[in-house]
C-alpha cells in the first residue's frame, strides 16, 4: 500500500465515503454491542478528560478548600483570584509579574518563527518537488534523518554556531534555532503536497515561460493555501510547546511561558499554590488548545500529514 | 485556480536554460542545505569528535579516546537511565500501539460523535510537555490526588504513590506520556483503517471470518506500513523524552526517574563535563540510528520520486 | 577608613558617584527564588539602584543545579550578563581560566578588600593566580540541624541537643505522626546533608581527607562506615517527605509537620519570614551538636568581562555596594548567612546567627566542600546520594563502596 496517499488522502476523510468494516448497516440504537462500544469509548474519553477537568476546579478552589477536600470535588466557592495571581502577580525571585510577560515574550518568539519557518520550507518544498537538481534528495535525506536526532546531541554545536554569528541569547538566535528544527517536517509537508499537484500544471507554466519565483507566487502559493494553515497550527503549538530551546537559547527577560511556567510552579515561597499552579498550567496551554479546538480536523490533518511520511 | 496566469509580460520568452534553473533551486534550497549540513551532520560530527575527548567546561580537542564512553558505562546513573528508558519504551510502544489501534477500531465503527471523540482523545496533545507532567505531577500527588481521594472512602491503606515510590516512578511518567500521545497514535491508525479497501471486508464476511480475526490476521498485517511509521515516531520520541520527566519528577526520587537525555543535560551543564555528555548522547543517537537508519533507507534512498 | 567611608557614601548617596548621571541597567543572574533569599535580593537591589544604576533581576528558579548550567552557557555563548551569583569555589574555575571573567584585583587593592574580608580563605578562593575574580558575599555554612520546638513537646520528648538524641527521639516523633526528619528530593540536599554527617560525626580529620586530600582509603575506612551508618538512620528518619525543594522541607519543620532538618543556615530566613522566633519556636545546632565546626562556602559575585563602557562602570559600583557594610548587614539578616566582614555591627542578629558568629571568632571553620572538589565530582556524588536517600535499594555497604570509587576517581 502506498504511504503516500493515507497522508495525503485519509486523515480527515470522512466516515461514509469508506464505509466501515462491519456487517449489518442499520442497527439499533441499544443493541448489546452498541453498550460495549461507547461504553469504552466513553470511559476513554473520561481518562483524558479527567485531567483537564482536575486542572479546571483546583484553579477555582482556595488553598484552604484544597487542603481539606479531594481534587475531583467540583470548588464550593469558586475564585477567580488564582488566574489573577497567576497572570498578573507570581513570583520567580523579584520579578513578579506574572505570566503575562512569558505569554508576550512568547507571541514575540512565535510570530517571526512561524513565518520565517514556513516561508523557507514552503520555498524548500517547492523546490525539491519542482526543480531537482542533483544532490537534493541527499540533502533531503540527511535532513529527515536529521529530524530524529536527539537535540541534546546538537545543543552545543549550535550554541557556537550562534556565537559566532552574534546572535546566541537574541530573539533572532532563537528564530533561526526554531526554523532549523521546524525545518524537516515542513519541508516534508509541502513537498508532498506539492508533488501530489498534477504535474500538467506546472509544465504548462514552464512552456509559457514562467520562472522559478513566478510559479510559486503566482501558480503554488495560492493553491498551497490549506497546507499553509496546516504547517501554521503544526509550528504555533510545536513552538508554543518549546521548553529546551527556550531554556537553553534565551535570557531570562525573554524567557517563553513555558519556561515561566515551570520557573513559577517550582520557585515557591512559603506554600505551594496549587491553585495559582493549576491556574498558570491552564493558561500556558490555552493557546494550544485554543489552536486545536478551532482548527479541528485540518490539525489532525497536520499532524497525520506530518507523521505519517511519504 | 482554473485560470493560470501563463505568459506576464514581464517573463521574456525564453526557456530558462538548465543552470539558470538550478541555480534558483539552488539558491531556495540554501536553508536546507545549510541546515542538514552544517547543523545536523556537522552538529552530530563535533559531537562525535569531542566525545572523545577530556573537554570539561569547554570544549578542547585533548584525546583521550574511549575513556569517556568507558566511565560511562561504569556509572550507576547512566545504568538506571538506560534501564529506565528501556522498560519505558517497550511499556509505552506496546500500550500506545494497542490502545492507539483499539481506540481507531473503535471509532472505525461509523459511530456517532466520531469528531467529539476524536477531540476528546487528541487534544492532550496540543499541550506541551511540561503542562502534562504538571497536571499528573497534581493528580498523583499521594497528599491530594488519587491517593488520597481512595484513603477518604474508607480505604485507607491505599496507597498510589508512584512519583514518590522508587520502584514504579516510572510508570508514573508512562501514565502522563500515554495520556499525551496515544491520541496521536489513534488518529494514524485511524488513517490507515480508512486507507483500507471495503472489498477485504466484504471478502472476509462472505468467508464467514470473525471480526477480531479479520483485524488480527487481515487487517493489521495489511497496515504494516502504518504501523512502521507510528513506531518510527513513537520510538524516536521515546529516546528523547526530557521536558516531561524534568517537570514531572525532576528524575527523582534520587535517580530512579533518570532517563538518558537528562543525564546529558546534567553533565554537559551541571557537571561541567562536556566529553561525559557528549559520550552519553553520542550512545543516544546510536540509539536512534538503529532505529532509523533503516528506516529512512527504504522510505527515502530507495524511491526516486516520492 | 578612607574606603569604608567612600563606600558608605556609595550606598547611601543618590548622586552618581562612577559615569555620567545617566542610569546604566545591569542584569544580575542568581538563584534565590525562595521568600528569605528573594528578600535579601531585594536588599541588594535596593543598594545597587542608590548608585545611580539600575538592577535588571535575573532570578532563574530551581536552584543552582539549574540556574547554573544557563548562566554559564550565556557566558561562554558570548552572551554574559552584568553579574552573576556562583557559589565560592570551582564553580566558575575554567570560565576565569579562559579570559571570560574581569579580573577585580585593581578595585580590590584599592579597597583593601583582603584587610575586611574575613575568613580570609574567601578571598583566596576568588584569587585565581594572583588575580581576584569575584567579590564574596556571604558566608554559609552547612552544618546547621534545626528543630521544631513544637514537634518536640507534641511527642512529650525534650528537644534534643546532638545528633544521637535527635536519632533517638526519632521513634517518639513518628509516634505522634510526625516526620522525625525532612529532607527535599533535590539532590544537592542529600549530597550536602551528607557532608554535614561527614564532618561532624565523622570530624574534621576525616572531612579533609576524604574531600581535601581525596583520600580512598579513608573513604573505604571503619571511620566512613560510621557516617554511612549515621545516613542510613537519617534516611528512615527522612522517609515519606515528599518534597522536591529546600525551603518546602523547611516549611514542614515551621508547621511542626516534621522534627527537623539539616540544612544550611540560609533556612533561618524561611524561620524569620514566617515570624518564628529562635530558641522559642526553633532550635539550632551547629555541627550537628557534635562538633563545633563550620565550613565557609558561601555566595560570591563573578563578573563577566564586558565591552560596554558604562556597564563595565556599573560593574564596579556593583562590587562595591557588595562588601559595603550597610548591605552586608542589610543582606545578612534577611538571608540568614553572615556577613563577610568581621568589622560590620550585627545588634539585630539573633540566636542562631551569634551562635554561627562565635564558631566563626574561634576560627573552627573548614573549608567548603564547593571549594575542595569539582562540579563534576560533586554531581556523582550527588547522584549517589541521592540514590541513596531516595529508598532502600542502595546498602550501606554498596553506597561506601561507590563512595570511595568517586573519591579515588575525584579532581
Amino acid at each position: 500500500m502506498d504511504k503516500s496517499t493515507i497522508a495525503t488522502v485519509h486523515p480527515d476523510m470522512p466516515a461514509r465515503r469508506y464505509p466501515g468494516p462491519q456487517g449489518k448497516r442499520p442497527r439499533k440504537a441499544l443493541s448489546g454491542r452498541n453498550i460495549m462500544l461507547y461504553g469504552a469509548l466513553g470511559l476513554a474519553a473520561l481518562y483524558y478528560l479527567l485531567p483537564l477537568y482536575v486542572m479546571v476546579v483546583t484553579s477555582l478552589k482556595g488553598m484552604p478548600e484544597i487542603r481539606v477536600g479531594n481534587i475531583f470535588s467540583p470548588p464550593l466557592e469558586i475564585t477567580f483570584e488564582p488566574w489573577v495571581k497567576a497572570w498578573a502577580q507570581a513570583c520567580t525571585g523579584l520579578n513578579c509579574d506574572g505570566l503575562s510577560r512569558g505569554f508576550w515574550n512568547s507571541v514575540k518568539i512565535m510570530v517571526p518563527s512561524v513565518i520565517v519557518s514556513i516561508a523557507i520550507a514552503s520555498v524548500n518544498g517547492y523546490a525539491l518537488a519542482n526543480w531537482r537538481f542533483k544532490g537534493a534528495d541527499l540533502f533531503f535525506t540527511i535532513l529527515i534523518v536529521g529530524a530524529f536526532i536527539p537535540y541534546q546531541v546538537m545543543i552545543y554545536p549550535i550554541v557556537i554556531v550562534l556565537r559566532e554569528l552574534g546572535l546566541y541569547g537574541t530573539l533572532t538566535g532563537l528564530i533561526v534555532v526554531h526554523s532549523i528544527f521546524g525545518m524537516p517536517i515542513l519541508t516534508l509537508l509541502f513537498r508532498n503536497y506539492f508533488v501530489s499537484l498534477p504535474e500538467e500544471l506546472f509544465k504548462a507554466a514552464r512552456i509559457d515561460g514562467a520562472g522559478f519565483w513566478q510559479i510559486y507566487f503566482r501558480i503554488m502559493l495560492p493553491m498551497a493555501l490549506p497546507i499553509f494553515v496546516v504547517a501554521m497550527i503544526l509550528q504555533v503549538t510545536g513552538i508554543w510547546n518549546d521548553f529546551l530551546f527556550g531554556v537553553v537559547f534565551t535570557r531570562p527577560e525573554n524567557y517563553p511561558m513555558t519556561v515561566q511556567l515551570n520557573n513559577i510552579v517550582n520557585s515557591v515561597q512559603g506554600v505551594k499554590e496549587y491553585n495559582v499552579n493549576m491556574a498558570a498550567t491552564l493558561l500556558t496551554g490555552a493557546v494550544p488548545l485554543f489552536v486545536y479546538f478551532v482548527s479541528g480536523r485540518l490539525f489532525v490533518r497536520g499532524i497525520a500529514a506530518g507523521a505519517v511520511k511519504g | 485556480m482554473t485560470d493560470i496566469p501563463v505568459t506576464s509580460p514581464a517573463t521574456k520568452a525564453r526557456r530558462p536554460n538548465r543552470l539558470f534553473r538550478n541555480l534558483n533551486s539552488k539558491v531556495a534550497s540554501i536553508p536546507m542545505i545549510v541546515t542538514s549540513v552544517v547543523i545536523f551532520l556537522g552538529g552530530t560530527l563535533w559531537t562525535v569528535v569531542y566525545s572523545f575527548t577530556s573537554s570539561k567546561l569547554l570544549p578542547r580537542l585533548n584525546f583521550v579516546g574511549i575513556d569517556q564512553y568507558e566511565r560511562l558505562w561504569a556509572t550507576p546513573r547512566w545504568l538506571v537511565s538506560i534501564q529506565n528508558l528501556a522498560t519505558y519504551g517497550i511499556l509505552s510502544l506496546i500500550f500506545s500501539l494497542v490502545i492507539g489501534f483499539v481506540l481507531a477500531a473503535l471509532m472505525d465503527q461509523k459511530i456517532r460523535f466520531e469528531n467529539t471523540f476524536r477531540t476528546i482523545f487528541l487534544y492532550p496533545f496540543a499541550l506541551s510537555f511540561i503542562v502534562t507532567g504538571l497536571v499528573w505531577q497534581w493528580i498523583l500527588n499521594p497528599e491530594f490526588g488519587v491517593q488520597s481521594v481512595v484513603r477518604s472512602l474508607g480505604w485507607t491503606s491505599f496507597t498510589f504513590d508512584p512519583l514518590y515510590n522508587e520502584d514504579i516512578v516510572i510508570y508514573g511518567i508512562l501514565i502522563a506520556a500515554l495520556w499525551q500521545g496515544t491520541g496521536l497514535v489513534m488518529c494514524l491508525m485511524l488513517a490507515g483503517l480508512r486507507g483500507i479497501d471495503e472489498d477485504i471486508w466484504k471478502a472476509a464476511r462472505v468467508d464467514g471470518i470473525p471480526m477480531w480475526r479479520t483485524y488480527l490476521f487481515i487487517i493489521i498485517p495489511m497496515m504494516r506500513p502504518v504501523f512502521v511509521t507510528t513506531l518510527v515516531i513513537i520510538a524516536s520520541g521515546i529516546v528523547r523524552i526530557y521536558d516531561l520527566v524534568v517537570a514531572q519528577t525532576s528524575g527523582g526520587p534520587g535517580i530512579a526517574s533518570d532517563v538518558p537525555a537528562k543525564y546529558v543535560y546534567d553533565y554537559m551543564f551541571f557537571a561541567q563535563n562536556l566529553g561525559q555528555g557528549f559520550a552519553a548522547s553520542t550512545m543516544m543517537l546510536l540509539a536512534v540510528a538503529i532505529v532509523i537508519v533503516p528506516w529512512a533507507y527504504l522510505e527515502f534512498g530507495g524511491r526516486k520520486r516520492g | 577608613m578612607n574606603i569604608r567611608a567612600f563606600t558608605a557614601f556609595l550606598a547611601a548617596s543618590i548622586v552618581v558617584p562612577f559615569g555620567a548621571a545617566q542610569a546604566t541597567d545591569l542584569e544580575v543572574t542568581h538563584w534565590w527564588t525562595s521568600g528569605g533569599e528573594a528578600a535579601a535580593v531585594a536588599e541588594l537591589a535596593k543598594a545597587f539602584d542608590a548608585t545611580g544604576n539600575h538592577w535588571v533581576d535575573g532570578a532563574i528558579a530551581g536552584s543552582g543545579g539549574t540556574a547554573r548550567p544557563i548562566m554559564i552557557s550565556r557566558i561562554t555563548g558570548g552572551d554574559p550578563m552584568g553579574a552573576t551569583q556562583f557559589n565560592h569555589g570551582r564553580q566558575a574555575e575554567e570560565l576565569v581560566n579562559e579570559g571570560l571573567m574581569r579580573d577585580f584585583t585593581d578595585l580590590a587593592k584599592q579597597q583593601k578588600w583582603a584587610d575586611i574580608v574575613r575568613p580570609a580563605s574567601l578571598l583566596k578562593s576568588c584569587t585565581f593566580k594572583g588575580k581576584v575574580y569575584c567579590v564574596p558575599l556571604n558566608i554559609h555554612s552547612w552544618q546547621w540541624l534545626w528543630l521544631s520546638n513544637d514537634a518536640f513537646k507534641k511527642a512529650g520528648v525534650e528537644v534534643p541537643k546532638n545528633w544521637d538524641e535527635y536519632v533517638a527521639a526519632a521513634p517518639a516523633l513518628e509516634k505522634a505522626g510526625i516526620l522525625p526528619m525532612a529532607m527535599g528530593g533535590q539532590p544537592w540536599q542529600a549530597n550536602n546533608a551528607f557532608s554535614v554527617l561527614v564532618i561532624t560525626v565523622g570530624g574534621k580529620d576525616l572531612y579533609q581527607k576524604v574531600y581535601g586530600d581525596k583520600d580512598a582509603k579513608a573513604a573505604a575506612g571503619p571511620e566512613m562506615a560510621k557516617v554511612f551508618k549515621a545516613a542510613d538512620d537519617a534516611r528512615r528518619m527522612s522517609k515519606g517527605t515528599n518534597v522536591q525543594d529546600w525551603n518546602q522541607a523547611t516549611n514542614l519543620v515551621i508547621t511542626g509537620k516534621a522534627g527537623g532538618q539539616i540544612m544550611g543556615d540560609w533556612a533561618q530566613g524561611e524561620f524569620q519570614l514566617a515570624g518564628k522566633k529562635a530558641g522559642v519556636d526553633y532550635t539550632c545546632l551547629p555541627g550537628l551538636g557534635v562538633t563545633d565546626v563550620l565550613t565557609t562556602g558561601g555566595d560570591a559575585f563573578y563578573f563577566p568581562l564586558l565591552k560596554d563602557e558604562a556597564k563595565s562602570k556599573a560593574q564596579e559600583a556593583l562590587a562595591s555596594t557588595l562588601l559595603d557594610p550597610k548591605t552586608q548587614v542589610a543582606f545578612n539578616l534577611k538571608k540568614g548567612s553572615l556577613p563577610v566582614r568581621g568589622d560590620v555591627d550585627l545588634q539585630a542578629a539573633n540566636d542562631c546567627m551569634r551562635k554561627g558568629l562565635d564558631i566563626l571568632a574561634k576560627g573552627n571553620v573548614m573549608t567548603s566542600t564547593d571549594q575542595l572538589i569539582s562540579q563534576d565530582t560533586q554531581k556523582q556524588l550527588e547522584d549517589l546520594m541521592s540514590q541513596f536517600f531516595a529508598g532502600s535499594s542502595l546498602t550501606t555497604d554498596a553506597a561506601q563502596k561507590r563512595f570511595a570509587g568517586i573519591i579515588a576517581s575525584a579532581d
